[in-house]
């Protein structure tokens, strides 16, 4: 380990060298969360989820409010490479299925025909849509020219459970993400307002906080959304229903927002700056707000999963979005009975979705604590 | 030489409440009660006290850093005087240039998320006076100016101040309190969160820059050997209040309060075998909320009479400027630095 090894180390990654004390507090945050391997992964996933809600009609295979009358409660349908005679084929495909009534139930079953080779393939043409609502296309992630595939299989009424699951990304995570929005600004807006101006405002915005947060939520929720009326349009409710977990979920940043600002309001560099004659705008601009902006930013991070489960709850148990709105919550709303449980237990897939999303929320919101936190040693 | 900053009667009370909703005041802490004092301008006051004393109060507001609840601060500069205690908000932001303050944490004081460039051009594009200084390309050559002066390179500006050590930081927030050339300057402990070793050179960065600069300062430590090396004339508060003043050689020599013959009882000795007979004070500082009746060093001092709890003794005069609020300071026989020590040489290197 002589000395004469660090410049030659350092010539060769020049353009690479990082300089902490050039570095702002962001770049020092970026550099810790770029080294947070499931937190890195969490964006990777997140990603894959945005471009699913907004690129649903391709990513799905049909319209997803589209019955197939030729597979009802129909198991998924495996890609499969090796055929039943031990063949390899270098394009997945699927086995076509034959429906046979069971003897004792009367219920149809669907047989697998291993006769019946049905080829995937990527980027096919599919039923015409028109993506955002505007550019038309008819290209599909992948499909099948012959037969049909239910990858994810279908419910009680045809309908295919990977596109719905697809299409309800956009309306779950839509909801976690105009619910954290709104409850950001309220948080931001009420706790900043208690921890600036203090005194009797501060004592009546923490009191009503802590009565808010005393009341269990479940039933508080099911209570308002009871409330909606049933006649609401799809979209009304589904805005509602946003509106409503946001209206509960500011708490938790407000106050944040005022302990921080209670905090750094008491630093020597905020004193300096007022010393120095600088605004009271610029003092909060500049020296109070970046200075808790990351907590604020991780606290939204970990506030998305619990707005997006509160929402799957809440349709879940019918009373949040309903059909033919799709959400995770709506879809796992099928999955109550014992019925679909005993003979389509592939009704809960959609939860799948919802533990994926969490878990991605979760580790990204990990990987920016811990880039925050400028003690954390990883 | 002219006064250049006055000081009268001034009070700093901080309520102490009670209830979570409906508070209520049920008292006050008096953290600087009825101070007096004026500094005249290039001279250096020193105020030293033990922890609570109110020095930092006192500091914050004469630069109404907290709002003072009695009292006037009065600063004169180019021939004009200006009331700083009832100035508005607007007037106060901009007499803000003509005073500021050096903070005692370095690692509290500057701004972790901004470079020392933007740290010390803040004063100058954010401050009542911004659009006064110029181009960017003026303000920064005044930033580089400063920097300098403070012993801070160019190309140390890019730099956050998380990549500078303590003494280093501090150099940063004094040349954050020169850049906008103030005339007084509160140094509220600017040493005593150093290395011994950078404790020296900030001290004498500090004179050297009064020197080129002609800054005036109130000089806030409870270091007495560093108040003694730099403050032409020093302050002894105790409970809120001035015990003592007078020139360093005064006050550290012939002390005729019991207070400040306790305090320099406490000054460190370098020389490991010399003896020490340091002032022990019994019993614990009084509350402030809850000062002793007439003085408010009788309940620890070893003098104490009747007197002392029935009046509070005035800070009176000593004779050559030297203040003293002690009913017995004619009387007593008070040993200073010099015969704490042994009264064998001069250890206490003074200014005064």
């Amino acid at each position: 380990m002589s000395v004469i090894d660090v410049p030659a180390a350092t010539t060769k990654s020049r353009r690479k060298i990082r300089r902490p004390d050039l570095a702002s507090q962001w770049q020092l945050m970026w550099w810790k969360f770029k080294r947070h391997r499931l937190a890195l992964f969490g964006i990777v996933v997140l990603g894959l989820f945005l471009v699913m809600a907004l690129f649903a009609e391709a990513i799905g295979i049909g319209p997803p409010g589209q019955r197939d009358t030729a597979y009802v409660a129909g198991p998924p349908m495996l890609p499969q490479l090796i055929d039943a005679e031990g063949k390899f084929h270098l394009r997945p495909f699927v086995y076509g299925v034959k429906p046979v009534r069971d003897k004792v139930s009367l219920r149809m079953t669907y047989q697998v025909d291993t006769a019946q080779i049905w080829e995937l393939g990527l980027f096919v043409k599919g039923a015409p849509y028109r993506l955002f609502g505007v550019v038309p296309g008819d290209i599909h992630l992948f499909g099948t020219d012959k037969g049909f595939i239910h990858l994810f299989g279908t419910d009680f009424t045809g309908l295919d459970i990977y596109t719905r699951s697809v299409h309800a990304t956009r309306a779950s995570l839509g909801v976690a993400v105009v619910g954290v929005l709104v409850s950001f600004i309220l948080g931001a807006a009420i706790g900043g307002a208690a921890g600036y101006f203090g005194g009797l405002l501060d004592d009546l915005v923490m009191r009503i906080i802590e009565f808010i947060r005393s009341i269990p939520t479940l039933p508080l929720w099911l209570a308002l959304a009871a409330l909606l009326p049933r006649d609401w349009s799809p979209l009304a409710t589904y805005l509602a229903i946003t509106v409503i977990l946001s209206l509960l979920g500011w708490t938790w940043l407000a106050r944040t927002v005022r302990s921080k600002l209670l905090a750094t309001r008491q630093e020597d560099f905020v004193l300096a700056a007022r010393l120095s004659g600088c605004s009271d705008t610029r003092i909060i601009t500049r020296h109070l707000l970046p200075s808790f902006l990351s907590y604020l930013i991780v606290d939204t991070s970990v506030a998305f999963p619990e707005i997006l489960l509160a929402e799957t709850s809440l349709s879940f148990l019918g009373l949040g979005l309903r059909e033919p709105v799709e959400s995770w919550g709506v879809l796992l709303f099928a999955a109550q009975s014992i019925r679909s449980i005993d003979q389509a237990p592939w009704l809960m897939i959609p939860g799948a979705f919802v533990i994926v999303a969490v878990l991605a929320f979760n580790f990204v919101g990990d990987g920016l604590r811990d880039a925050a936190d400028p003690y954390s040693r990883s | 030489m002219s006064a250049l900053l006055t000081v009268d009667h001034l009070s700093v009370r901080f309520p102490i409440r009670t209830g979570t909703i409906w508070s209520k005041i049920v008292g006050h802490v008096h953290a600087v009660d009825d101070v007096s004092f004026t500094i005249m301008r290039g001279e250096t006051l020193g105020v030293v006290g033990e922890s609570g004393s109110g020095k930092t109060s006192l500091g914050l507001a004469v630069l109404r850093g907290t709002e003072p609840s009695g009292g006037s601060v009065t600063l004169a500069i180019e021939g004009r005087s200006i009331p700083v205690t009832s100035l508005d908000k607007r007037d106060l932001r901009a007499a803000r240039q003509h005073m500021q303050m050096i903070f005692q944490d370095p690692y509290a004081s500057l701004n972790p998320r901004m470079t020392v460039r933007d740290i010390l051009s803040e004063p100058l594009v954010a401050g009542a006076g911004k659009g006064s200084y110029g181009s960017r390309q003026q303000i920064d050559a005044l930033v580089v100016d400063i920097a300098t002066k403070c012993g801070l390179s160019r190309d140390q500006l890019n730099r956050f101040p998380h990549a500078f050590s303590g003494g280093q930081r501090q150099r940063i927030a004094i040349a954050r309190a020169l850049v906008l050339r103030p005339a007084l300057v509160v140094c509220d402990e600017p040493i005593s969160s150093l290395d011994v070793s950078i404790q020296a050179q900030i001290l004498n960065l500090l004179a050297e820059l009064q020197q080129t600069l002609g800054l005036t300062y109130l000089f806030i430590a409870h270091d007495l050997a560093a108040v003694a090396y730099v403050c032409n004339r020093v302050a002894v508060m105790y409970l809120g209040q001035i015990v003592e003043m007078g020139t360093t050689r005064q006050v550290y020599f012939t002390p005729k309060h019991p207070y400040t013959e306790a305090l320099m009882s406490a000054v460190p000795e370098p020389d490991p075998d010399a003896e020490r007979r340091p002032i022990l004070l019994s019993g614990e500082r009084p509350d402030p909320a809850h000062p002793p009746s007439g003085c408010r060093f009788r309940t620890r001092c070893p003098y104490a009479t009747e007197t002392c709890a029935a009046l509070m003794p005035p800070l009176r005069p000593a004779g050559d400027g030297h203040l003293v609020a002690c009913h017995y300071a004619d009387d007593l026989k008070l040993r200073g630095a010099l015969e704490l020590r042994g009264g064998t040489e001069a250890a206490v290197q003074t200014n005064g």
